[in-house]
């Protein structure tokens, strides 16, 4: 496996204030192989959308740069989809317009008008959503927007799949369906994934490897965890397995000992 | 006997439902008819006790009778006219046959009816202008709107003129208007009267602002991460616009066009009663001028007949939001 599919090298961010520039990144370093499924984890605030934004080429870096296969990132494009967080699907269009959109930007050339059809259609079923082509986002629940924001993403093709909590809006239960259908897709496709979450056990549960953060302002990247668990994973099993207990205790270890939340840190000060 | 009591179940279950659909459907009225008909009756009486308590040099106020009567005797006039327009051409026809008969080389002439323009006519003519000039103003105001919604600089750069002119009363534009048209529309053969384009560009002018200011708040107000999404699939800007920028703007240009659209019929009849020009307008002011006994009744009936107009022009543009919008959720009113 290649080793350095994305490379993400002294990256760092200042944002312009009223007052001092803040410095919300530092030195971050990463290399990312290709089908490799990175998680990133960290405190509310410590600049993980910021990373992924950069990857993206949302943000624009002060210092450093982010390299995908040979080519610095500059701007955004379709070979690094994003899945936002609340599934920024446009309201407007149906389920299947929504993809259509993504396709049609990405293979307007590449694909017939059918091939078209049957590309957005094939994705849709591989987060089973073919059976809702023709509602409307508002008509889905939170779970379904989120199932067509990813196949949006995964119809793009794209060389990258940046997730910026995609579960988060989701309940318990909803989650863990959309995690067990990413991880099918992701044993299909074998896509290149950044994604960000809250979650200690989804991280563990999804993850190659787990990049943990350390606390903002001019936050870096602290430790980072192999996950040398076999796959498929069932979360069934895992719950006891004592690898994947011992996993998901490193990151914890890592958030609530030696980073403290920010917030408790000021609670104890006062 | 089951299959019995089934369908005696059955049937008063059906009984049931049409008494509890009866019970909603007279609560249903009681809210849409009855409700605004109460409201409606009041304003009525009270109309004609105060109408009775106040005597003007031109008589006595009129009240709904009086109105009612001489909103009949405007229709009635309005069919005489056209009869009277009617019988004219029949003559000319039967004099220029007449004439062919006699020599068929003869030229003949049909010469314009140049009646007296009716109430129905004027309300054709007001109706018919305000439309142009809410035309004219939502070609500029619409694309102006998205344009500085889009672009902080071109806002920065215009926002000065759109707060300079947009407290601006129509009357103040009038006579300059007036000018304009006078020194820049000369042709020999013009398709549209001079006085309407003078009352269409006022309207222009003053329903111009509420549409621009509500597209340049719809657009500037467009979900961060939908524009993010635009940038991944880096959309063109006409893509970006049509797909992403238009239908999310929808609602708030739609609040601005019925603003604009108000706001221009209310201008309009203020200009054509300043400017003598065709409409209801001019109408009102004729009657005033007229100052005969039913003058004031007259007018009253061309009040009430503005602001139905009014409420029929903001239902239409309502009807059109709501087949236009995309939130099927929203409640319009």
């Amino acid at each position: 496996m290649k080793k350095n599919y994305l490379e993400i090298s002294q990256v760092g961010i200042e944002f312009a204030t009223e007052g001092e520039p803040f410095r919300a990144l530092q030195n971050v370093n990463l290399a990312i192989a290709k089908g490799e499924f990175i998680s990133l984890i960290g405190h509310s605030g410590c600049g993980k959308s910021t990373v992924l934004n950069i990857v993206a080429g949302l943000y624009e870096a002060t210092e450093g740069g982010v390299i995908l296969e040979g080519r610095e990132v500059d701007e955004p494009g379709p070979d690094r989809a994003v899945v936002f967080q609340n599934h920024a699907l446009l309201p407007w269009l149906t389920v299947y317009q929504n993809v259509e959109l993504a396709v049609k930007c990405v293979f307007k050339k590449s694909k017939s008008k059918t091939e078209i059809r049957d590309w957005v259609e094939h994705n849709l079923s591989l987060v089973h959503m073919d059976h809702a082509l023709h509602k409307l986002p508002a008509e889905l629940s939170g779970g379904m927007k989120q199932r067509v924001g990813i196949a949006r993403c995964l119809a793009m093709q794209p060389k990258m799949l940046l997730m910026d909590e995609p579960f988060g809006a989701l309940d318990a239960l909803t989650r863990a369906h959309l995690q067990d259908s990413l991880m099918e897709i992701q044993q299909q496709l074998g896509n290149t994934v950044i994604m960000i979450t809250h979650d200690v056990d989804e991280a563990v549960l999804l993850s190659d490897r787990i990049v943990m953060m350390t606390n903002g302002p001019a936050a870096s990247i602290g430790e980072v965890l192999r996950i040398d668990l076999p796959r498929p994973r069932d979360r069934v099993i895992l719950a006891d397995d004592s690898a994947f207990n011992n996993y998901r205790q490193q990151v914890l270890r890592f958030l609530y000992e030696k980073q403290k939340n920010p917030a408790t840190k000021k609670i104890q000060a006062a | 006997m089951k299959a019995i009591s089934a369908i005696s179940k059955a049937t008063q279950g059906s009984e049931l439902l049409t008494v509890s659909n009866l019970c909603l459907l007279i609560n249903k009225t009681l809210k849409t008819l009855t409700l605004p008909a109460v409201g409606i009756l009041v304003f009525l009486l009270l109309w004609q006790l105060m109408a009775n308590n106040i005597i003007t040099s031109l008589g006595q106020f009129p009240g709904p009778s009086q109105v009612w009567e001489q909103s009949k005797t405007l229709v009635v006039e309005h069919q005489r006219e056209r009869k009277k327009e009617a019988a004219f051409y029949e003559r000319q026809e039967k004099r220029n046959a007449k004439k062919l008969e006699k020599n068929p080389d003869a030229t003949v002439k049909i010469r314009a009816y140049t009646g007296k323009a009716t109430f129905v006519d004027q309300i054709a003519t007001s109706l018919l202008t305000v439309a142009f000039g809410f035309m004219i103003a939502t070609l500029v105001a619409v694309p102006l709107g998205i344009i500085c919604g889009l672009s902080e600089s071109a806002y920065r750069c215009v926002n000065p003129i759109i707060q300079t002119f947009k407290p601006v009363s129509p009357l103040a534009w009038l006579p300059l208007v007036t000018m304009v048209v006078s020194a820049l529309y000369v042709t020999n053969d013009p398709i549209f009267e001079k006085a309407f384009l003078t009352s269409a560009f006022t309207v222009a002018l003053c329903c111009l602002w509420p549409t621009v200011v509500n597209t340049i708040v719809g657009v500037a107000s467009i979900d961060r991460d939908l524009i993010n999404v635009s940038r991944v699939l880096q959309l063109g800007t006409a893509t970006h616009i049509r797909k992403i920028v238009i239908p999310s703007a929808i609602p708030m240009i739609f609040t601005g066009l019925r603003l604009s659209l108000a706001t221009g019929w209310m201008v309009l009849i203020a200009a054509e009663m300043l400017a003598q020009n065709p409409g209801l307008g001019k109408f009102i002011w004729d009657e005033f001028q007229n100052g005969s006994s039913n003058s004031l009744g007259r007018i009253m009936a061309a009040v009430l007949v503005i602001g139905v107009i009014g409420f029929i022009l903001d239902s239409l543009m309502l009807t059109l939001q709501k087949r236009v919008s995309w939130d099927k959720q929203a409640i319009l009113r």
